[in-house]
């Protein structure tokens, strides 16, 4: 599986809420940042849960948030950053 | 306390025969699901010969005897090589093969403190920690507070821990969701110019590594 983006791409998480363990926490949901690393494929969690370890290996990504786009109410400064792991199938290409 | 148990425990207590241990043995207090469940893995595998007791036991000492001591190793290396900072921040297992220390099996990407960005680390999901450099986590990182906190507010944080940082800091917090694991590189303190390797190493702490709180140089005492 070839990785769909690379550094630098403007990316929005999903605004899903799929049954059963993934690992892309909630308050990313949703929201738009910028790929800052591909880390490489490694099998999808959300299948390993299940026990299901000879699935495809799938992208992960870094990607960088601004907190402030995170947070409503946040009280640190506006350059603040937050950089998450999300694997490919989380993420859209953001249009805007 | 039970109906049945009623009596006084103080140090007046008037049968010096009848006393408690100070805290309750390890089977006074009920195993949970994930221990059962822990135990029945081990003696499956043994049984099954997939692994020896031996090999379990031999796994258990290596991990309990991980000290931050080995991410401090890298870190005052990077401080006295910036050829090694350049190499340990774009790869860290081939600088840690370098010097003979196995970084482990999971990616460990080293995140840079500079005068103008600080890093933090948390995993909100769960406890992910790069524990072939920092050994076990403290329990406050595995605690909801922290990993709640130190995403959405964690200047506050880093105030509780005693790190008061200026707002023209930009504030990266890395959130250990997947295959990665972080481990932050300190700046290197003022006032440690001619010390040797062991000598910084013996500066860094574990959580300056965690980047709750940064190294500070030798005392002027």
């Amino acid at each position: 599986m070839s990785a769909r983006y690379k550094v630098g791409d403007t990316v929005r998480v999903r605004q899903a809420f799929p049954p059963g363990h993934c690992r892309t926490p909630y308050y990313c949901r949703g929201k738009s940042g910028v790929v800052v690393r591909c880390c490489g494929e490694y099998r999808n969690p959300e299948y390993l849960a299940y026990g299901t370890y000879d699935g495809p290996e799938e992208p992960l990504y870094r990607v960088q948030f601004m907190q402030t786009d995170m947070w409503d109410d946040y009280s640190g400064a506006p350059h603040d950053k937050v950089e998450i792991e999300i694997y490919e199938h989380w993420l859209v290409p953001e249009t805007s | 306390m039970s109906s049945d148990h009623h009596h006084d425990h103080g140090m007046y207590d008037s049968d010096p025969l009848h006393h408690h241990p100070p805290q309750p043995d390890l089977e006074d207090t009920p195993l949970t699901h994930h221990q059962i469940m822990q135990i029945a893995v081990g003696e499956l595998l043994i049984e099954k010969n997939i692994i020896s007791a031996d090999e379990l036991r031999a796994q258990i000492e290596f991990q309990d005897s991980i000290t931050p001591a080995r991410g401090a190793e890298l870190v005052a290396r990077a401080w006295s090589d910036d050829g090694f900072k350049g190499r340990l921040i774009a790869d860290s297992k081939a600088a840690g093969d370098e010097i003979g220390m196995d970084v482990g099996p999971v990616p460990i990407l080293v995140m840079e403190n500079t005068p103008t960005v600080h890093n933090l680390i948390v995993c909100t999901l769960c406890s992910c920690y790069p524990r072939f450099l920092l050994g076990i986590p403290p329990d406050w990182y595995k605690s909801r507070s922290y990993r709640r906190r130190a995403i959405s507010e964690p200047r506050k944080v880093l105030s509780e821990f005693g790190t008061d940082l200026n707002d023209s800091v930009e504030i990266k917090v890395h959130d250990s969701t997947a295959d990665m694991r972080y481990m932050v590189l300190p700046m290197r303190p003022a006032g440690t110019d001619g010390m040797s390797e062991a000598e910084l190493a013996g500066l860094v702490t574990r959580d300056c590594m965690i980047g709750v709180t940064v190294p500070e140089g030798p005392s002027k005492a």
